[in-house]
């Protein structure tokens, strides 16, 4: 186990959202050009106080994502860093063509702040359910995607985010999550961070699945198997040289998203190991489905977000060597 | 060359425009065809601006304090690098390589590519965007300078710029100014045909905009609008009467005129007639 991991992992009773915003205060403090643009959901994504500490750096734009995204772009070639808040549907699909088009073909330097990745949209449903946003975004040439699994990451994250030039997309939940890092842990964009060593199979996840896959490693650790487990928290650019370690050394990797299948973390890894070192790979995510209301929990199990799932898969994975 | 402070020279924009023209007719020839209808119906806007209106420097493009033009209707770069060649932002010999490989004119206008450009457009009704954001941008850190905003009337029925509309004038991003370059038909034909806008000038007034209507091929007319716009308390659009292909023999037809081929028989004829109109109007 990591040095930078807590004892125990529980719910953090402060919300994401109250963190995330308390790191862009913290960053706004030491960058005067960060300015936070919001769409009319910034009581959801919880940018509120940012708006009582900066009133002149804070524009609430009304229900409008493609004008509020490209009027970004344009205050960023002026020099400003302007952060974009939506929630993750919002944030990438209704206005795919404003950031690949406005922001990024130009080089231009915007941050988009997705809300509520995947399951943890919960009762806001199939409209509000972001499995497609890690596809869409990392079609986009030179954009960098990070997807945290608890706040410890946020004050560096955001800071990363305001230093770093080009568009930047941030997957991030707004609600209660399982606190997994220890205080002032470091982070680096690009690095995953390796939660668990282990020989027989290594777990590759991101956001919630993270804490999952730690279950994960429970459930087969009581059968006897080792698992390693990573936080590939930045889905892009992926950290190859981890992915390669992992493979070289467990010869069968499992990977486990809060998104669909196909064009997230599991197709970066598949990807990845096709080319450079072929090993089973098998994913956990959602299956060629729309989003559905319900608790997290419920729907965590509903689509096999699950550490059970993410063990089963790991078997398989581990039946597959020299198949 | 801070050309704002020269005094209006109606016959200096005239030629200006004239050279704008040949220019387009030069580099659609080169490349054997392109969007010369509304490359055309802009001539005249582009020359005043950048004859009489912007605070730029073909030296210091980059210049902090400078005026910023966003061509909204990217297709017709041609028009806007006709200009910037003209102006010595570039050897005007690269007119010529529009749309070769490895140009640096791009059929679509790209910042990262042509010296002049400041912001990249193409894909249709994100412009105005970009431009308040620039104007905004601007505003809140005391950097001087307006930003013009050409966008095409076809280019008007995407949603986003009606988004924009209604922040711009919430917001009063009143260094902002629009420019509509109203030539009244898109790709496919007629406007009024495909889906009428009506009556732009009140929609744009009931939004709180305060409306100049000019003859987009007056010269005078346009500096007179231009020269204060961007200045009063609500936001200023600028609805340019223009006509698609205007002011060239090849291009002012009634029919299909968004893109053409030009041949070099073309371009002798076209850059004739542009020579001769000039004469005669000077």
């Amino acid at each position: 186990m990591s040095e930078f991991l807590l004892d125990t992992f529980e719910v953090d009773p402060k919300e994401m959202r109250q963190a995330y915003c308390d790191a862009l205060i913290k960053e706004a403090n030491v960058n005067d050009k960060l300015m936070v643009i919001d769409v009319d959901v910034s009581h959801s994504v919880g940018t509120g106080k940012f708006y009582e500490a900066f009133p002149d750096r804070a524009i609430n734009c009304g229900i409008m994502e493609a004008h509020a995204i490209g009027m970004c772009a344009g205050m960023s070639e002026t020099g400003l860093i302007p952060f974009f808040h939506a929630f993750g549907v919002f944030a990438t699909r209704r206005i795919f063509d404003q950031i690949f088009i406005s922001c990024a073909y130009q080089d231009l330097n915007v941050k988009i702040i997705g809300a509520d990745p995947g399951v943890t949209a919960q009762t806001n449903g199939g409209t509000h359910m972001p499995f497609e946003d890690l596809g869409l975004m990392r079609l986009i040439p030179n954009a960098t995607i990070v997807e945290p699994a608890d706040s410890t990451m946020y004050d560096y994250i955001v800071h990363a985010m305001a230093e770093q030039y080009g568009v930047f997309y941030l997957r991030t939940s707004r609600r209660k999550t399982v606190k997994l890092y220890k205080p002032g842990t470091e982070f680096k964009v690009g690095k995953a961070m390796k939660l668990f060593d282990g020989k027989d199979v290594c777990i590759i996840a991101c956001g919630i699945m993270v804490y999952e896959a730690i279950r994960a490693r429970e459930i087969l650790k009581a059968e006897g198997i080792d698992a390693a487990v990573i936080d590939m928290h930045t889905i892009k650019p992926l950290d190859g040289e981890a992915v390669l370690e992992a493979a070289r050394k467990c010869g069968a990797v499992v990977t486990a998203e809060n998104h669909n299948k196909v064009g997230g973390l599991g197709s970066a890894v598949c990807e990845f190991l096709a080319e450079k070192h072929p090993v089973p790979v098998e994913r956990v995510g959602v299956d060629e489905s729309f989003g559905e209301v319900g608790t997290q929990a419920y729907l965590q199990k509903r689509f096999g977000l699950t550490g059970e799932e993410i063990a089963r898969k790991a078997k398989i994975a581990i039946q597959r060597k020299g198949a | 060359m801070p050309s704002k402070k020269k005094p209006f020279d109606k016959r200096e924009t005239m030629r200006t425009a004239a050279e704008i023209r040949k220019g387009v007719i030069r580099a659609l020839e080169a490349a054997g065809s392109g969007h010369i209808g509304g490359s055309m119906s802009l001539a005249e806007i582009l020359a005043v601006l950048y004859t009489d209106i912007l605070n730029v420097d073909p030296k210091d493009p980059k210049k902090r304090d400078r005026d910023y033009v966003v061509l909204s209707k990217g297709h017709c770069g041609p028009a806007l690098y006709a200009t910037l060649a003209y102006k010595g932002y570039f050897d005007p010999s690269e007119l010529l390589t529009l749309n070769q490989g490895g140009t640096n004119l791009p059929s679509h206008c790209d910042r990262l590519k042509t010296t002049g450009i400041d912001i990249s457009t193409g894909s249709l009704g994100q412009g105005l965007s970009l431009a308040t954001g620039v104007a905004l941008g601007k505003k809140l850190q005391g950097i001087p300078g307006k930003v013009f905003a050409i966008v095409g009337d076809g280019e008007l029925q995407e949603g986003q710029n009606w988004e924009a509309f209604l922040f711009i004038a919430h917001q009063k991003v009143t260094n902002l100014v629009t420019v509509v370059d109203n030539n009244r038909r898109q790709l496919d034909g007629y406007t009024a045909d495909i889906c009428d806008e009506a009556d732009l000038g009140e929609k744009l007034s009931a939004f709180g905009f305060e409306v100049r209507r000019v003859d987009g091929h007056d010269v005078t007319a346009l500096y007179e609008a231009f020269a204060t716009a961007g200045e009063g308390s609500k936001p200023t659009v600028v609805i340019c009467d223009t006509e698609k292909g205007h002011g060239c023999c090849i291009s002012e037809i009634g029919g299909f005129n968004h893109y053409m081929p030009v041949s070099q028989e073309d371009a002798k004829r076209a850059i004739e007639d542009i020579d001769r109109r000039l004469e005669a109007s000077l």
